[in-house]
């Protein structure tokens, strides 16, 4: 057995290889009375750390309010860390202002859950495109156009000239969704942040989208972050996941692992509740969790999945919060059940 | 038609008007749902699902350009009813309804159990009390605390609000309840939930659903039957063993085919294209410009083709079908 007690990355390999490195983050809001009192917190994200490697894709997978969407903002720093640290190329972000904001954010491309929200109605696909493009400063005309074409032509809206004087009402669901990710590309960046990508689209596009998303992560060698709460989505194309459970990264390790070997009660529960298409379904009850994931203001004290845990330990799981252990080497869980070397998960008790 | 069967649609059609000419939303839909099963809906957005159900509940917007066909309920043709006999005698009572995102439906301002008694003491003319006793069995019905009947509805998490308007419909005791996409909004535990509280409302009171949804492979916890909606026509009916194990249409295999595994190594595909425009459909197989498997007559509009006791719109089956109906000739639009 081995307790990792630095709560650290799968696989950290030399520091140049680094893009994105989370330490420690808090992400926490202020609950005021009043407008001024203070009343309490929101531990929307509390002491999660890891490490992204270029042109490596991770997905973190969560429920609604478990934090994952907060987490994706501060790393866009539309939230402040409350404590803790981002480091992108090696360089503390969390205090960026200004200039040097906006240089980081253009390095950073954003994929939005919703094609339509995210696509300003009244402006035609070259203006939404040219945008970001004027914004950090490209002065030259010409160049812009032709970033503008090749970005289109990169996610497959061509002819292009077709597209260009559209508005996003005149596309479908697939196609606003490329524009979405041609506006993501377009300044080239480093590092692409995807917030349920595929989930407002219709089944018979999803996994074009998807594809086009790995490809542009294999051809830009991309870092991608893909939020999901799809775990069969995830497999097309991140090699590490996070499960991500009341503003914890309960279970770090690489999809087949989790595929395969889900060690964390609330991982495993995931993938029970995950459907695949089956007549035989319909026959019988899933076993689901009782409860609801808890309200982040008052978490539940030790491990924050107890009261809805099958594996349940009295005087244990509500006492103390587990650490990381790392049963199988690369997989990381917080879950007293690793404590004495067990490396799957257990039966359920009777 | 025999004793068992509880909803029979017949050429059921509902088209809009707009400025630029007829929608054909729903076009000639025909199926058939026997009592204490489900039948599941399936299709993409645009496909004219949630027109057929609110074309079954006649719930209609005003832009209605033609609405006809028949609706058999328990061999009662409730087409025949005027407006007036259908609310007071059909809906709520003998069909009831969940609406998409139906946790946003519910009215902000009136407490959650006072609005599952609403049905009670309209339909079923009980007195406030009694509707509110029933709201109580209600929600232990679909595992919501009691002590949330004088909640509001912003004080419940979403899978609770669905929760509660399933209860909604429930109240009435009808024989048939529509489903309109009731998990979609939902996270997968909360998903799973559901499903497992529509699963034993169906084993415990015998009722029916229409299952309305794109998710196939939820679809699958509820489904006894699945008819493929595609272009606003049905194109395939199924029962799920089949359907799930080898479904018929080329369309209905490449659905299954873009649903992404688990497990296995197979990679899920995605069907080119996009849907045709329901203002003017083509007058052929309304898939053919997708469809991997296209011949010559495929140009044609295909009959509805009996292929195992299994309805199917597609040439491919003509040889093997046991039965043949023709199409409804697509020249009566005016």
């Amino acid at each position: 057995m081995s307790v990792a007690t630095q709560p650290q990355s799968v696989s950290t390999q030399s520091q140049d290889d680094i893009l994105v490195s989370v330490q420690n983050l808090h992400v926490w809001f202020e609950l005021k009375k009043w407008g001024f009192s203070h009343v309490g917190w929101v531990r929307a994200v509390d002491n999660v750390s890891f490490d992204l490697k270029r042109g490596e894709a991770i997905a973190i997978v969560g429920e609604s309010g478990c934090g994952k969407s907060s987490l994706m903002k501060t790393l866009l720093l539309l939230n402040r860390p409350h404590k803790g640290r981002i480091l992108f190329e090696g360089k503390d972000i969390s205090n960026l202002k200004g200039k040097e904001l906006k240089a980081f954010r253009s390095q950073i491309g954003f994929v939005q859950q919703d094609p339509y929200g995210a696509l300003p109605p009244f402006m035609p696909v070259h203006r939404i495109l040219d945008e970001p493009l004027v914004i950090n400063g490209v002065t030259n005309k010409k160049e812009r156009e032709e970033r503008i074409r090749a970005a289109l032509a990169e996610v497959a809206l061509t002819p292009v000239d077709d597209f260009l004087n559209k508005y996003p009402h005149m596309l479908s669901g697939g196609q606003q969704q490329r524009v979405v990710i041609a506006r993501a590309m377009i300044l080239e960046p480093k590092l692409l942040v995807a917030d349920e990508p595929v989930s407002m689209l219709d089944a018979s596009v999803r996994v074009e989208i998807l594809r086009l998303l790995r490809k542009l992560q294999e051809q830009h060698n991309l870092s991608v972050m893909y939020i999901t709460h799809d775990l069969s989505t995830v497999r097309f194309f991140s090699e590490r996941i996070f499960v991500m459970y009341a503003g914890k990264l309960v279970e770090q390790t690489h999809i087949e692992e989790l595929l395969n070997n889900p060690l964390h009660p609330y991982a495993k529960a995931l993938l029970t509740g995950t459907s695949v298409p089956d007549a035989a379904n319909a026959k019988h009850l899933k076993e689901v969790p009782p409860g609801e994931p808890p309200s982040l203001v008052n978490p539940p004290s030790g491990c924050r999945f107890h009261p809805r845990c099958e594996h349940f330990m009295a005087g244990k799981c509500e006492v103390d919060e587990p650490p990381y252990f790392e049963p199988v080497p690369g997989h990381l869980v917080q879950c007293w059940l690793y404590e004495d070397g067990r490396t799957s998960y257990p039966e359920p008790p009777k | 038609m025999n004793n068992d069967t509880l909803l029979r649609a017949e050429d059921l059609v509902l088209y809009f008007k707009t400025r630029r000419g007829l929608v054909q939303a729903v076009d000639h839909v025909s199926f058939e749902l026997h009592k204490n099963k489900a039948v599941v809906i399936l299709g993409e957005s645009g496909c004219g699902k949630t027109s057929m159900a609110k074309a079954i509940l006649r719930l209609l917007p005003r832009n209605v350009g033609e609405y006809r066909g028949k609706i058999l309920l328990n061999g009662q043709d409730v087409m025949q009813l005027s407006d007036e006999e259908y609310r007071t005698q059909i809906r709520w009572v003998k069909i009831s309804m969940v609406p998409q995102a139906a946790m946003n439906a519910l009215n902000p301002v009136i407490r959650v159990g006072e609005q599952v008694a609403e049905p009670a003491i309209i339909h079923l003319k009980k007195s406030k009390e009694e509707a509110l006793e029933m709201a109580r069995e209600m929600f232990q019905n679909v595992g919501v605390p009691v002590d949330f009947l004088t909640r509001y509805p912003f004080e419940l998490s979403g899978g609770m609000r669905q929760r509660v308007a399933i209860a909604m419909a429930l109240i009435t005791k009808p024989d048939l309840i529509v489903l309109d996409e009731p998990t979609s909004a939902l996270d997968l535990l909360t998903q799973a939930n559901i499903m497992n509280v529509l699963k034993t409302i169906k084993w415990e009171t015998g009722t029916s659903y229409i299952l309305i949804t794109h998710d196939i492979a939820t679809s699958s916890e509820l489904a006894d039957e699945v008819a493929v909606m595609y272009a606003g026509q049905i194109i395939e009916v199924n029962n799920a063993e089949s359907f799930f194990a080898e479904p018929l249409h080329p369309y209905s295999q490449k659905l299954m085919a873009s649903v992404p595994k688990l497990y296995g190594d197979e990679e899920p595909d995605f069907i080119p294209g996009r849907p045709p425009s329901l203002l003017n459909p083509p007058t052929g197989c309304r898939f053919a410009d997708r469809c991997h498997l296209r011949f010559d007559k495929c140009d044609e509009e295909p009959p509805t083709f009996i292929v195992g006791g299994h309805p199917v719109k597609c040439w491919l089956y003509e040889q093997e079908a046991s039965q043949v109906i023709p199409p409804v000739s697509a020249g009566e639009v005016s």
